[in-house]
C-alpha cells in the first residue's frame, strides 16, 4: 500500500534558527494522523512544507503519491488545508467566502452553489451565511474554515491546530467533524498542542519538539514508551540502588539517585510486581518502598520531551 | 485566467465594502478639483478656463489614490492566512494580484467618471472628437493599469498595509512637478528636467491635448510606451515580490 503522506529527513532554518532538524513522517491512507507538539516545535512549518506552500532546505515529501515540490500541482489537487488561523475574507459572507473557493477550486457556478449549500448545511451555518464573516463567533469561523477547505472534496486535509482558542463545545464541534471525516476515508492530519485531542483524535501520534520527531506511534505504544504502568522502587542506600541499577540493567524507565528511586515499565498486575521484586531483591533487604503509577500521555511527554505539554483550554 | 475573474470579483466586492476608502476615492478627487478651480485656480494662468487645464491632472491624482488602497489591499491579504488558503487550490500569485488590479481599474473609473460629471457640471468642455475621447480614456486606462501594479507590487514590498499606505502619500506627490496643475514654464528651471521627462507629463499632455482637441504631437504614444513598460515591469517585480514572500 502506497502512503498517504512519507516525508524524510525534512529541514528547514530561517537564517540561524534550525526549524526542522530532519523530520520524518508516514501517514497510511484514511487514516487520523496527529502532529503533537508544544509552541515553537515547528508543527505549522512541517503542515506547509508537506502542504506545497512552502520548501523546505532538505529532505523530501511525498503526499498521495506525488512529490511536494516537483508535482506540486497534482499534490494541491488532492490536498486542502485549514490554517491555524482563519483563512477567510472578514468582509464577505459565510456563502461569498465559500462560493468563491468552490470556483476556485474549479467548480462551475452552479456546482458552486449546489456545493456550498451542502457544506453550510452540514456545518450548521446555513442560518449565519448570509452575514458577514465579521459577525461570526470563534466556534462558527472555525466551522466555515473547515467547510472553505473541504470545497474540493480533498483525499488528504491538512488541520492546523483546528482547536486551539475555541471553547469546549466547539471542539467538539471540530472533534465529531474530523471523525466523520475520518469515516469516509480522508486522511485527516493535524497538529495540536493538546493531548487529550490527539489521544481521541488520531490512529497515530508523533511528538515534535525542537524541530525533531522525539515519538511516534499509537497513543497506546507511546503511553507504553513511558512506561505504561511504572513501578516506582525506592531503595534502602547508594549502595542498593547501584546494585538494583545493574540487575535492571536498560530497562530502567526513570533514574533519579538523589531520591534513590528507580522506575521500570510493568503491567501493574500483582503477580507481575511481584515476580520483578523477587528478581531484582531475592532477599528483601534493597527495596524499602516501592508505587505503581498509571503512565498518562503527560508521562510520554513529559518523558520524552523534558517539559510538561500545553494545558487544556476553557477552564478559563 | 477563470481564477483571476474569480479574485477579481471577490477584490471589488471587497472595495465596494470597504467604505471609508471608497468615500475616500469617490469624494476626495472631486473635492481636489474643487479646490483647484475655485480657490487656487484664479491666481494660475493657463491662458483659458483653469478647468479645462486641470481635469487630466485631477484624473491622474485620482489612479494615484487608487493605486495606494491597491498597495493597501495586497499587503493586507499578504498579512493574512487567505494567501495560503488561496495557493493550497493552485491559485497563482499573478491571478491573486490581478484580481486587485482590476478592482483598482473598477474604482477608479467610477472615480474618473465622478471627476468627469462634476467637471462637466462646472464648466469644462471637452471639445475632442470621438476618437480624441477613446483615445483619452484608453490611455486613462493605461496609467490606470501601470499604476496599479506598481500599488501591486508596494503591497508585497510593505511589511503592514500601514507601510503600504505610505506609498498613496508619495504616488499623490508625483503629479505635482508635472504639466498637471500648472505649466511647467512656470517652475524653477532646476525642476523643468524632472517635469518634462517624468512618466506623468505625457499622459497628462495626451489627455488634455486629445480632450481639448489640440495638437498633441507624440504625446500619446509616449504615454503608452511608458505605461507598457510600467506594467510590464510592475508584473514581472511582482511576480518575483510574490514568491519571494510566500517562500
Ligand atoms: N518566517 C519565519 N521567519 C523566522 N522564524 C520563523 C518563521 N516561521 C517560523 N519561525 C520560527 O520557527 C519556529 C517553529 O515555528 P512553527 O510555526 O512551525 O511552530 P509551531 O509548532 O506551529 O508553533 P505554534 O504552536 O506556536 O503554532 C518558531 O520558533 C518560529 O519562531
Ligand atoms: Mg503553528
Amino acid at each position: 500500500m502506497t502512503h498517504a503522506i512519507e516525508a524524510r529527513g525534512l529541514m528547514k532554518s530561517y537564517g540561524d534558527v534550525r526549524v526542522l532538524r530532519g523530520v520524518d513522517i508516514t501517514v497510511s491512507g484514511g487514516s487520523v494522523f496527529a502532529l503533537l507538539g508544544p509552541n515553537g516545535a515547528g508543527k505549522t512549518t512541517t503542515v506547509r512544507i508537506l502542504a506545497t506552500l512552502l520548501k523546505a532546505d532538505a529532505g523530501r515529501a511525498r503526499v498521495v503519491g506525488h512529490d511536494v515540490v516537483a508535482e506540486r500541482s497534482r499534490v494541491r489537487r488532492s490536498i486542502s488545508l485549514t490554517g491555524q488561523y482563519a483563512a477567510l475574507d472578514e468582509q464577505q459572507t459565510g456563502i461569498e467566502n465559500l462560493r468563491m473557493m468552490a470556483r476556485l477550486s474549479g467548480l462551475n457556478r452552479a456546482g458552486a452553489r449546489s456545493r456550498t449549500a451542502e457544506l453550510l448545511q452540514r456545518f450548521e451555518l446555513t442560518e449565519a451565511a448570509g452575514r458577514r464573516v465579521s459577525t461570526y463567533s470563534g466556534g462558527m469561523r472555525r466551522r466555515l474554515d473547515m467547510a472553505a477547505s473541504l470545497v474540493a472534496e480533498p483525499s488528504v486535509l491538512f488541520l492546523d491546530e483546528p482547536t486551539t482558542g475555541l471553547d469546549p463545545r466547539s471542539r467538539m464541534d471540530v472533534w465529531t467533524i474530523v471523525t466523520e471525516l475520518a469515516g469516509s476515508g480522508v486522511t485527516v492530519f493535524l497538529t495540536t498542542q493538546y493531548l487529550e485531542e490527539a489521544d481521541r483524535l488520531a490512529d497515530r501520534i508523533a511528538l515534535i519538539d525542537g524541530g525533531r520527531i522525539v515519538a511516534e506511534g499509537t497513543a497506546a505504544e507511546l503511553k507504553r514508551q513511558a512506561a505504561g504502568e511504572r513501578l516506582d522502587l525506592t531503595l534502602a542506600d547508594a549502595q542498593a540502588y547501584e546494585q538494583v541499577a545493574a540487575r535492571l540493567g536498560p530497562g530502567i524507565a526513570r533514574r533519579d539517585p538523589s531520591r534513590l528511586l528507580l522506575g521500570v515499565p510493568t503491567t501493574g498486575k500483582a503477580h507481575d510486581v511481584r515476580a520483578l521484586l523477587d528478581a531484582v531483591d531475592p532477599e528483601s533487604r534493597l527495596v524499602e518502598r516501592f508505587a505503581v503509577h498509571r503512565a498518562s500521555l503527560d508521562d510520554v511527554f513529559l518523558a520524552l520531551t523534558g517539559h510538561p505539554s500545553a494545558k487544556e483550554p476553557g477552564h478559563v | 485566467m477563470s481564477d483571476a475573474l474569480t479574485m477579481a470579483a471577490r477584490s471589488i466586492r471587497l472595495s465596494a465594502r470597504n467604505i471609508d476608502a471608497l468615500i475616500t476615492a469617490l469624494a476626495l478627487p472631486v473635492m481636489l478639483m474643487l479646490c483647484f478651480v475655485y480657490l487656487f485656480g484664479g491666481a494660475i494662468d493657463t491662458g483659458g478656463g483653469y478647468v479645462q487645464y486641470v481635469v487630466p491632472g485631477i484624473l491622474v491624482i485620482c489612479a494615484g489614490f487608487g493605486a495606494g488602497t491597491t498597495a493597501m489591499s495586497v499587503s493586507g491579504d499578504m498579512s493574512g492566512g487567505i494567501v495560503d488558503r488561496f495557493r493550497s487550490l493552485d491559485v497563482g500569485g499573478t491571478a491573486i494580484l490581478a484580481g486587485h488590479v482590476a478592482a483598482s481599474m473598477v474604482r477608479n473609473l467610477a472615480a474618473s467618471t465622478m471627476v468627469f460629471a462634476v467637471a462637466l457640471a462646472i464648466g469644462f468642455r471637452p471639445e475632442a472628437t470621438a476618437g480624441g475621447r477613446l483615445a483619452a480614456v484608453a490611455i486613462l486606462l493605461a496609467y490606470i493599469l501601470a499604476i496599479s501594479w506598481i500599488g501591486a507590487a508596494v503591497g508585497l514590498l510593505a511589511k503592514t498595509p500601514e507601510a503600504a499606505s505610505g506609498f498613496a502619500f508619495f504616488v499623490s506627490f508625483l503629479p505635482y512637478p508635472s504639466s498637471a496643475f500648472v505649466p511647467v514654464e512656470t517652475m524653477p528651471g532646476w525642476l523643468h528636467g524632472f517635469a518634462l521627462n517624468q512618466p506623468l507629463t505625457p499622459v497628462i499632455e495626451a489627455l488634455r491635448g486629445l480632450l481639448l482637441d489640440q495638437p498633441v504631437g507624440a504625446a500619446p504614444w509616449q504615454a503608452l510606451a511608458w505605461c507598457a513598460g510600467i506594467v510590464v515591469a510592475g508584473m514581472a517585480v511582482s511576480a518575483a515580490l510574490f514568491r519571494r514572500r510566500v517562500s
